[in-house]
């Protein structure tokens, strides 16, 4: 499970505090206006932003000090997944190994998991020759395959078209359920979050204002969610 | 921008023909070489070997420039520390540097008796020679290392800072980045980086005429300033400046092969935000790119300081009338590149003929000064004698070296405040002057300020057309330093090294504040 406990931090002029947990197995959607804080809950989280104060708490482990690098999450930006040089096929071995020397074994799991988001056939293009759909599933591919307990995902489909978010929405939910993995999602699109999510973090000027089980709040919606229903 | 449905103002009017006089400036000079240089019959050793050498220098200067940028780059990249802004910045300065004080500097630290050598000699190692082809790449690196660490600084910055996130989460060594984000990005910025110092090298006068000379160290354009000069072989001189258009039309065509990314950008003076460790020795290796770097670029211009300062006040009076002479040069030459550059950037960003005219615009990369200079005085000749129009052919030339500059600043700014207020001043009504003094001065007084000063001091520091033209009595400050340079006159030399610095600096200071001032972003 995470937990953010009584996190403040000061950026470039703006104070966010966050006081949060989230359950194992739970799926968490980050929702508020643009510049409310909800990339900068998602860096602290993944520690390209270190707190004033407070801890953050990975599976029972503090990991406020720990560098990014060997926290045990996965992130997918809003763009940049994908190194425009390298094919399919490398990008997603980087999530193996950085170095690109793979074994016979770890080049069949690459296959695998290319597999897995249905682009198979793909592994030798490079994003340039393909759609925006697709360079989704190979970013999506990498993360599944680094195997870390903890998802991040920042806006990561906003770009697509809305009949293909819906679709990467359901593959992020399949796959996340297939490998037991937890997420965290920043979001603006409450129809998005009820697709994949089971709680929800309304964000609003660095202040957590809502918070709580997704399903019971759509069923009876408190009045800070009014202007996202 | 498309261009959009509208009579033809007077502004364009006065931009179409300004382009054509432009042209002619260029193409009548040229066609003035090419008519003299036919009664010629071919090349002599003499000129393949000055042939040989323009290229050979310009390689290495090219090469070194690039190969040393990079971890200078790299270390700028990444580290960040007080002063940081300021290097970098200075970095920008070579534009407005003056090139005969820069060599003088160079020659105090590592001329024959320079504090360089002294060093050597106490500990009993040879010294090293600034004469001939190790002085003038030497010089070269010294002007476009700074350019090259710009365009590769700018190659780091533009790596989108989530790639350096997405390799934190990868678990990215400093090693991995090397090799999946520097790299690529190097070998984008490298070629064309490459492609622009070897022709600025290529064209360099100054350089050559200060620190070259002799069989084996003799440029084309020194070749061709030598004939002129000293033989007063028109013929020859003509021919060899056919060849010096060869070889910068073949250069210049390199370059527009590949992406040039452009020096002039803003926004540098932000450190990458990394996650990877680096090293101790990554450390110290970047804090001993940062010093040297800063030490070759900051002990010739402290050594002119230092040097010069005690004897300005004994300087003799011809320095202070060249200094005269020159300041007012540069206030005109600056006038007349704006008023060549506004209406040309006006009808540019119109977006009618543009590639044509952009190509106008940049004709004097290709064509160089010295080639230029000697075109006007074959034609000029028959007419008035050619010491007495030394200054105004001076500045017509300097006025067209600048004109690209200019354009590359005002173009963009033009176009950003079309684009943003083009519509409410056409919806106003506001066409012609009136749009040109309420919506578009006010937002381009920066890049005019800006080009202006450029222009300004690259004119009050140009050692080029001046040393073809001028008598020994009316020559300009950085001729009359050359001279007292050659009649080995050190301290005053130095003394004026320092008043052309000062000058230099202080012209594009105000051209460039006075655009900062009340400028609307």
């Amino acid at each position: 499970m995470l937990r953010l406990d009584d996190v403040v931090l000061g950026f470039e002029g703006f104070t966010l505090s966050a006081d949060l947990s989230v359950p194992k197995g739970a799926r968490l959607a980050i929702l508020g206006p643009s510049g409310g804080g909800k990339t900068t809950l998602l860096s602290t989280i993944a520690g390209f932003l270190r707190p004033d104060t407070g801890r953050v708490i990975l599976d029972g482990q503090d990991v406020t000090d720990w560098p990014v690098q060997d926290r045990p999450l996965s992130i997918l930006f809003q763009e940049g997944n994908l190194f425009p040089h390298l094919t399919a096929f490398d990008n997603v071995a980087l999530g193996v190994d950085p170095s690109l020397k793979l074994t016979e074994v770890q080049r069949a799991d690459v296959a695998r998991a290319l597999d897995q988001v249905g682009l198979g056939d793909m592994g030798a293009r490079k994003p340039g020759d393909l759609s925006g759909g697709q360079r989704s599933r190979v970013a999506l591919a990498r993360m599944l395959l680094r195997r870390k307990p903890l998802a991040l995902l920042d806006e990561p489909f906003a770009a697509l078209d809305p009949g293909l978010r819906r679709e990467m929405l359901s593959l992020v939910g399949d796959l996340c359920d297939a490998e037991g993995l937890m997420l965290v999602m920043v979001s603006h699109d409450l129809r998005d979050a009820e697709r994949l999510c089971t709680d929800l973090c309304l964000l609003e000027e660095g202040r957590i204002i809502l918070n709580g089980a997704l399903q019971p709040m759509l069923a009876d919606p408190p009045e800070l969610l009014a202007p996202w229903l | 921008m498309a261009s959009r449905a509208e009579p033809i103002s007077a502004v364009q009017r006065a931009g179409a023909a300004i382009a054509a006089l432009v042209l002619l400036a260029v193409l009548g000079p040229l066609a003035a070489v090419l008519w003299r240089a036919e009664s010629v019959t071919g090349l002599g050793p003499a000129d393949f070997s000055a042939i040989r050498f323009t290229i050979w220098q310009a390689f290495l200067s090219a090469v070194f420039s690039i190969v040393l940028a990079i971890p200078v780059a790299r270390a700028l990249a990444r580290r960040s520390f007080p002063g940081r802004a300021a290097l970098i910045a200075l970095m920008g300065a070579p534009f407005i540097l003056p090139v005969i004080v820069a060599v003088l500097g160079l020659i105090t630290i590592f001329g024959r008796r320079g504090v360089l050598n002294e060093g050597l000699a106490a500990l009993g190692i040879p010294g090293l020679e600034i004469y001939g082809l190790h002085g003038v790449v030497l010089a070269h690196v010294f002007f476009n290392l700074p350019l090259a660490v710009r365009l590769f600084l700018q190659g780091w910055l533009a790596i989108p800072a989530e790639r350096f996130r997405l390799a934190a989460t990868l678990g990215f060594t400093p090693r991995d980045i090397a090799r999946h984000m520097e790299r690529p990005m190097l070998w984008q910025v490298a070629p064309g980086a490459f492609l622009v110092i070897f022709l600025i090298c290529t064209t360099s006068f100054a350089v050559a005429l200060i620190l070259g000379g002799g069989p084996r160290a003799t440029t084309v354009e020194l070749a061709i300033y030598q004939a002129f000069r000293y033989e007063f072989d028109l013929g020859r001189a003509a021919m060899l400046g056919l060849v010096q258009v060869g070889i910068c039309v073949v250069a210049g065509l390199l370059v527009l092969r590949v992406a040039v990314p452009a020096a002039m950008g803003t926004g540098l003076d932000r450190p990458l935000e990394r996650f990877d460790r680096q090293t101790t020795l990554q450390r110290a290796g970047d804090w001993l790119a940062i010093t040297l770097a800063a030490l070759f670029l900051l002990m010739p211009l402290l050594a002119v300081l230092l040097r010069g300062v005690g004897g300005v006040l004994t300087l003799p009076g011809s320095v202070w009338a060249a200094a005269e002479r020159s300041v007012l040069l540069s206030l005109a030459t600056a006038t007349l590149a704006v008023a060549l550059a506004l209406p040309m950037a006006l009808l540019i960003a119109r977006g009618r003929a543009r590639g044509l005219l952009e190509t106008i615009g940049a004709l004097s990369i290709a064509v160089s000064p010295l080639v230029i200079g000697t075109g006007l005085f074959l034609i000029l000749r028959p007419y008035v004698n050619p010491s007495s129009s030394a200054l105004p052919v001076t500045g017509l030339v300097n006025a067209l070296a600048a004109l690209p500059f200019l354009l590359r600043a005002l173009v963009p700014a033009i176009e950003a405040a079309e684009a943003g207020y083009g519509p409410l001043a056409d919806s106003l009504g506001l066409t012609g002057g009136q749009r040109l003094r309420h919506v578009l001065l006010p937002r381009i007084r920066r890049p005019l300020g800006f080009g202006a000063g450029l222009a300004a001091a690259m004119s009050m520091g140009d050692l080029g057309v001046i040393t073809l033209f001028a008598a020994p009595q009316d020559g300009t400050l950085p001729l009359e330093m050359f001279r007292l340079m050659g009649a080995y006159r050190t301290d005053d030399a130095e003394a004026a090294a320092l008043v052309l610095l000062v000058l230099s600096l202080l012209l594009f200071w105000i051209f460039d504040r006075g655009g900062r001032a009340n400028a609307a972003t």
